[in-house]
């Protein structure tokens, strides 16, 4: 086949054909297939599982929007995930300049590792790890009174700082690397430049590294926005009575009470809004950029 | 000429593998049920197999769900399958399991008459389930928490124990919870109102969910929580085998009771050796080895309870008379049911924040 490959036509499409195959191959298998199956479980009554009669039906779009209880919780998680977003690039972007600019050699590399090491363990051990830390005796609780001369209680565990707290800490390695890649591609005689010519730290900043930035900002934005509005892990595990979120709901549609269509019903209404922001927000981000 | 025989290898192994998976010895007795429920304990595997010549092969579900999804996709895999006894009828209706030949099971003759003859696991004279196991959702406390332990479910709801107070995230048992609270019947909930009134002013209390034992454990063990709902059987492997500071609680107003059962599935390849194992695990020898071993609910055969120390939990306070009143079992509960039971719970989680 390589062979067919080399002495084949000078064609660009065909001889791509055979390194684009695979890839296509294993999107139409693993992804396309089932994303149609959950659509069109999304449009029945039932799971044809066991016999059962089933029919299509509109109900379960229907059904998010004539109960408010789903409304809200949309809208909760579109906060949520606007709030990592905004953190990942409060912490993530500074650092990414720290990386891409002022560290060279070792100490870069080591930075790196560290600002990648999350990636290398488990999502769910990461969870488990903060509730360690964030509950009442806790690490975080423990360490701080050890320390300070008088007696604070802190207690974040099961509330809405822990979901954020735990999901910032997942995310934040996208926004560092996108970032990352962009600062690093800024020329350095760019940045001397503007210097030369009196530009001021932040004008410096507002005016050329931020707008030169601009597509690690947005790609890693929109990395972060789009799982952590569908996230339902971190919620259930750190939020306790609070972390009912649009993602748990879903999960419980599959798993607690088997209702396949009203879950891939759900899920399809968050892909469409989610799709929507993002196509209202890209003119605005391309100029921007 | 690459391609073809390629193919031909793929075709070859995926075969091959799925032979492999599918061929069931004849003497092997594939056995569905929880993890760590029972009938995976190593000990008592390597007993059965000693004694009668089966290879045992377990497998797992996580959820009732799971375990209902699992015989629909393999047909002929399992042949002893662990039921709760409000799932026996879907499963039966469904044409998963099969009627069992009461008298191939020599124990079954111990099995106290009115767990044997609960309508949930008989349909026109014929048994589909062999009654195990039962207990109870009920309340257990933190006994750092407590002087005298409580006695009324309304402690839930003490001002005393705001935020250390835990619920399951599971909404069958929350709104069933809420039922016995308000005085209903868990298997005929008339004022759905009051249920969600009672929950909802439950929630400022709540300090987290709870979906495992581990969970409520570690918070015992941190001194997280005072009261919560939990399960007789887990109350006393936390006490017994993890040395935690917990006691159950069954209030009087009242507790849910479920009763766990063996099926077996239909095109099972090897019944007799369902037969021996189900006969296994509901005999006394076993049962009071797992108790102490590990700690367990309490068994359906009356010879087993009996063959426990007279102070055992599961005989001096579940084996009350007292409370054998006070209990409910739970019925079978439609999906519609269920389906209306989960929008109530959302319902009431999202209220709170």
């Amino acid at each position: 086949m390589a062979g067919q490959v080399a002495t084949g036509s000078r064609s660009g499409l065909r001889s791509a054909l055979p390194l684009l195959l695979p890839a296509y191959l294993w999107l139409t298998v693993a992804i396309f297939l089932p994303l149609s199956a959950m659509v069109f479980f999304s449009f029945m009554t039932e799971l044809p599982l066991a016999g059962k009669v089933w029919a299509f039906t509109l109900d379960n779009y229907t059904t998010f929007f004539s109960q408010g209880l789903y409304w809200r919780l949309l809208l909760a998680s579109l906060r949520l995930g606007l709030e990592v977003t905004l953190w990942c690039v409060v912490i993530g972007y500074p650092a990414a300049y720290v990386l891409a600019k002022v560290l060279k050699g070792r100490s870069r590399e080591a930075i790196f590792l560290l600002v990648i090491l999350p990636f290398w363990s488990n999502g769910l051990v990461r969870i488990f790890s903060w509730a360690m830390v964030l509950r009442e005796g806790g690490i975080l609780d423990t360490a701080l009174n050890a320390v300070l001369p008088f007696k604070i209680n802190i207690d974040l565990m099961y509330s809405y700082p822990a979901v954020i707290i735990g999901l910032v800490h997942s995310y934040v390695p996208y926004m560092v690397l996108t970032c990352y890649l962009t600062l690093q591609a800024i020329d350095d005689s760019l940045i001397e430049a503007g210097r030369s010519l009196g530009a001021s730290r932040l004008q410096m900043l507002k005016r050329v590294i931020i707008p030169l930035s601009m597509p690690g900002l947005v790609a890693g934005a929109a990395l972060i926005f789009v799982p952590v509005v569908g996230s339902f892990m971190e919620p259930r595990i750190l939020g306790g009575r609070t972390g009912t979120f649009y993602g748990t709901v879903i999960e419980d549609q599959f798993v607690a009470v088997f209702n396949w269509p009203l879950g891939a019903a759900l899920s399809f209404i968050l892909l469409a809004v989610v799709l929507v922001i993002l196509a209202l927000a890209s003119p605005v981000l391309k100029r921007a950029a | 000429m690459r391609m073809p025989k390629l193919t031909a290898f793929l075709t070859a192994t995926a075969v091959f593998a799925s032979a492999l998976t599918l061929a069931a010895r004849a003497d092997e007795v594939h056995v569905l049920n929880w993890k760590g429920y029972g009938a995976d304990e190593p000990w008592a595997i390597a007993a059965f197999e000693k004694a009668t010549g089966n290879k045992v092969v377990n497998d797992f579900f996580n959820s009732e769900q799971e375990m209902l999804t699992k015989l629909r996709t393999n047909p002929g895999l399992y042949d002893v399958v662990m039921i709760n006894a409000a799932f026996n009828d879907q499963a039966m209706a469904e044409k998963l399991i099969q009627p069992i030949d009461v008298s191939k099971i020599p124990n079954y003759a111990d099995i106290s008459p009115d767990k044997a003859g609960s309508p949930m696991l008989a349909r026109d004279g014929k048994v589909y389930g062999v009654p195990w196991v039962w207990g109870l959702t009920a309340l257990a406390i933190n006994e750092k928490s407590f002087e005298t332990p409580p006695t009324s479910i309304t402690e839930m709801w003490n001002e005393a124990h705001k935020g250390r107070v835990v619920i399951r995230d599971d909404a069958v048992e929350a709104v069933q919870f809420g039922a016995i609270a308000t005085g209903q019947n868990i298997n005929d909930i008339k004022d759905m109102e009051a249920v969600k009134a009672k929950l909802t002013s439950l929630m400022p209390q709540i300090k987290t969910f709870w979906s495992s034992e581990n969970d409520w454990n570690q918070m015992v063990a941190s001194n997280q929580i005072d009261i919560g709902t939990y399960w007789s059987g887990s109350a006393d492997r936390a006490k017994t085998h993890f040395k935690l500071p917990v006691s159950l609680v069954i209030p009087r107003e009242g507790a849910v009771a479920w009763l766990d059962a063996f099926s077996i599935p239909v095109g099972s390849k090897n019944v007799a050796g369902a037969e021996a194992f189900i006969n296994y695990m509901i005999d006394p020898g076993f049962y009071v080895e797992w108790v102490t071993k590990v700690g367990a609910p309490v068994s359906a055969n009356t010879k087993a309870v009996a063959a426990l120390p007279e102070d055992a939990f599961n005989r001096k306070v579940m084996g009350d008379p007292d409370v054998a009143k006070r209990i409910q079992f739970q019925a079978p509960i439609t999906d519609a049911q269920r389906e209306a039971y989960l929008a109530l719970w959302q319902e009431i989680k999202v209220n709170v924040k």
